[in-house]
This record gives structure tokens, sequence and C-alpha cells, in this order.
């Protein structure tokens, strides 16, 4: 059952709204994969990205052209009204006006709430500051579902995971699964205490390494994440963690046959361009899944259709 | 309607009163107006704060603070005289002075006397402490803080979701 308005957090979703997303997701992959539908006919979505964005921003605008809707853009905040000092609240209800939806990405954390307070239509996150991402996490959870499975899972988490916003969410939502989650990350960039708290909670088993190499070989899902430089002060020491979180054909000698590599991308040097072509690595079916989850948002929302 | 008629001068007095020197009262009581009573130590001008009560606003207030106190060990009382403040007003403090009472009084008699207890959304009076959160910006909105819990105090921001726990009186608008 999916009665919501807005898209703002996962921790708004229940387990079984995020099943019916998925389920839905699952119908549309063909029309994601090309086949011609006219469903969002005369529907038009508006993306306002005050941030800069490839994947999230390219990929629910296929959505919505692949389900026969269109497409406006903001452009650069330059030149427009937001230069001008123009408020963000004031902004989504004039563009509510224009769209049946919107996606809003924006630097701010709160700004996809507050834009849901003042949109006379659907509001769907895209990323509020270090915030929310919902629609990432969603695609994940597809992604896990169709290349492994939801149940009974063990996933290490690896990398930033300290700012790294996609990995909260998920973290969250495979509590829900009753993952198993193992975290993996540099000591200065552990999961905030708040957060594992909250998952230790809800029953959660969570461990917590710094070696790669001590949790490899047992889990089933590799969620990867990028370790940004600028947040090292001292380049070496940068270039010591980079590399000791690093993904190689070799790293992955004694993994379990099944096991599946993912990456929100787009990554640097975290997974080696060796391992593409390995059994395990799933990161660009995990980016394409990306248009299917939104196609099930975007048509939930804009039709309030449930799975067959 | 409670029957307060049982209440007597003498509870008046204890209430209405503060703490009596050899020289005479600190403050005197008074014969219209609120007394709250039981503010931790060194709270009551965050208390005047949230309540908007400022040297402006034309209200004779009264304050006493870090008066020796059985519950407390030290406590503060405000007194507003000639003004019944409304319960959503009063139930605020509870965010810095869980355990204040609050006495309403109408002719030297205590009509009135209750605990705070904090409403389930607090609007426009504590500003979240994350700088990032929209609601620290020129957006027409105020801050709105979900209580999540009553003792110890929990807030989290309703836009950005940040929890606030310590410090509270730090970010009082």
């Amino acid at each position: 059952m999916f009665m919501k308005r807005h898209v703002l957090s996962m921790r708004e979703f229940s387990k079984e709204e995020i099943d019916s997303v998925l389920d839905l997701a699952q119908s549309l992959e063909p029309l994601a994969r090309g086949k011609k539908s006219r469903m969002l006919a005369g529907k038009i979505l508006a993306l306002l990205f005050f941030e800069p964005s490839t994947r999230t921003r390219m990929s629910f605008e296929t959505a919505m052209k692949r389900l026969g809707g269109s497409v406006i853009n903001l452009g650069p905040a330059e030149g427009s009204s937001i230069s001008k000092g123009e408020s963000l609240a004031d902004t989504v209800r004039v563009i509510g006006g224009y769209a049946d939806a919107l996606v809003i990405r924006h630097p701010k954390e709160g700004s996809a709430r507050l834009a849901s307070q003042f949109s006379p239509v659907p509001v769907l996150n895209a990323g509020d500051g270090a915030g929310h991402h919902p629609t990432q996490t969603l695609l994940d959870l597809y992604t896990i579902r169709k290349e492994s499975r939801l149940e009974n899972l063990h996933v290490a988490l690896v990398g930033d995971l300290k700012y790294g916003r996609t990995v909260h969410s998920l973290a969250y939502a495979l509590s829900l699964y009753g993952a198993d989650i193992t975290l993996v990350s540099p000591p200065t960039l552990r999961m905030p205490d708040p957060i594992k708290a909250d998952l230790s909670s809800k029953g959660t088993i969570v461990r917590e390494t710094a070696d790669l190499g001590e949790v490899i070989d047992n889990v089933d899902v590799l969620y990867m994440t990028r370790i940004q430089r600028e947040r090292f002060p001292d380049p070496v020491e940068y270039q010591k963690v980079a590399s000791s979180y690093r993904i190689a054909p070799e790293s992955l000698a004694g993994s379990q046959q099944n096991l599946i590599i993912m990456h929100p991308l787009p990554r640097v040097d975290e997974i080696s361009p060796s391992v593409d072509d390995s059994s395990h690595a799933r990161y660009f079916q995990q980016s394409f899944y990306g248009v299917p989850v939104r196609m099930a948002l975007l048509k939930m929302l804009l039709e309030g259709d449930q799975v067959d | 309607m409670t029957d307060f008629s049982a209440m007597t001068d003498k509870n008046n007095e204890k209430i209405n009163k503060n703490k009596e020197e050899p020289g005479g009262l600190r403050v005197k009581p008074i014969n219209n107006g609120t007394v709250i009573d039981h503010i931790a130590g060194g709270q009551a001008l965050n208390v005047l704060k949230i309540l908007g009560i400022s040297g402006t606003t034309g209200a004779t207030v009264s304050v006493v603070m870090n008066v020796e106190s059985k519950k407390l060990g030290k406590k503060d009382i405000v007194k507003v005289e000639d003004r019944e403040l409304r319960e959503e007003e009063l139930n605020r403090i509870a965010l810095i002075a869980p355990a204040a009472s609050i006495n309403i009084i109408r002719n030297c008699k205590v009509i009135e006397k209750r605990p705070v207890d904090l409403p389930d959304e607090i609007v426009g009076v504590v500003r979240c402490q994350n700088p990032n959160c929209i609601s620290n910006t020129h957006e027409p909105i105020k801050s709105r803080m979900l209580v999540k819990a009553k003792n110890p105090v929990l807030l989290r921001c309703l836009y950005c979701e940040q929890p606030l726990a310590d410090g509270i009186a730090e970010y009082l608008i």
C-alpha cells in the first residue's frame, strides 16, 4: 500500500511500502529498457537541481520520458530568480504551478521538507545537503533484491560512513529487513553513534571494523563508497586510507561465489576497473535500476496506482 | 472545574511569598498574575526569554535567582503581575525547567497550580543547532522542533532531523 504524497526520507517508509515500490519497479523494468509507454502522457515533471548532479537528474528525466511524460528544468541558478534572492518557498510555489511533480536537490538539509510544505504538487527529495537521498536507497534495495536477496542478508558498508548520506539511509532501510550489517571504515570516518544506536535498537546486528580484508570473504553484498580527499588534512594519510579500501580482483580470491559489489558512483579508486568484468560487479546495473525505481515512484505519486 | 476553595490563604502565602529574610521578604506577594516556581537555578532569565518577556513589554516582573530549595538545591522564581500566562506559553518552560510549577494568582489566592508539560511540537522557540539546516536561512518559516523525550528533554528538528538535547538554552530564539 503506497499512500504518500511526497518522497522525502526513508524513515517515512514502512517495509510494506518499500516492497510495493520495488514490485512496481520490477513490472516497469521492460519500459525502462525502451518498451513504449504513454502512462504519464501529458504530465510534467520539474527538475530543481540547486547542486550539480548527473545520474540522479538524468535518470529522473529518463524515467519521466520513458513513461510518456515531459520534463522542465530549472537550469543553472545563475541568471534565474534564485540569483535575485527568491526564497525556496516561493520558487516551489511558482514552479509547482507549472508542473505535476517536483524533484529537488538542494545544499541545505531539510530543504525538501520545506518544499513539500509550500508545493501544491508532490515533491521528491533527490538529496538535501548531508540529509536524505531516498530514491538512491530504494534503487540500492532494488539492486540487492534483484541481484542477491533482501532476507537473511549479510552486508558490508565500506568507506566514508560518517558523511556519506547514502549509507545512513541504506543501513536504516536494511534494518527493516533484519540484515546483518558490518561497517568498514577508517576510525575518523566511522558511522555516527546515534545512527548505530538506532540500528541496534531495531535488533539489527551491527559490527564495526577498519579492516576490509576481515569481512570480504563472509558477506553477500559489498557496498563501496568514495572516500573524499578533502576529509583528510594530510594527503599522505589520505593515500594510505584510500589504498586500504580499494577492491582489486585479487582481493576477491576468497569471497563467496554469489558476492555482489555495489557502489553509488562516481567511483575514483575504490574499485579497480579490472573488477568490472567479474561476476561480482553490479554497480552499473545498480545505476540503471535508478530508472525503473524512479518510474515506479513517479507513477505512484502522479497516478496513485497500485501494483496489479 | 476544580474546586479551589479549599486553598487557604496560608497555602497561597507559601507559594506567593518566597524565602523570608530577617529584614523582610525578598519580593512581596502579588495580588494577580502568574508565579513560576521551581525553575532550575540560574534559568530565570531564559524562562523570561521563552515567554517573550523583556524590559520593553511593560509587564511588572519580579525575578528571584538561586534561592535555596529542598527539591532542586538552588531554584529561581519568576512572578509576572496582572498577567495570566496561557498554558501553551507556560508549557514551553519545560524545555529548560522541567520541574517548574505554575501558580495562577487571583485576588491573592492561588486559583490554579500545576506542573509544566511539554507539548509534542515546539514552534518558533528553539532554533536548530545545524548551521546547514534550511530553517536557519531567510526562508519564510518558523523553527519546528518535535519533542521526542520529555525528561531529559530530547528535541528533533522537523526539517533536518538533527537532535538537540544538551544546551537547549543556547538555542532559544
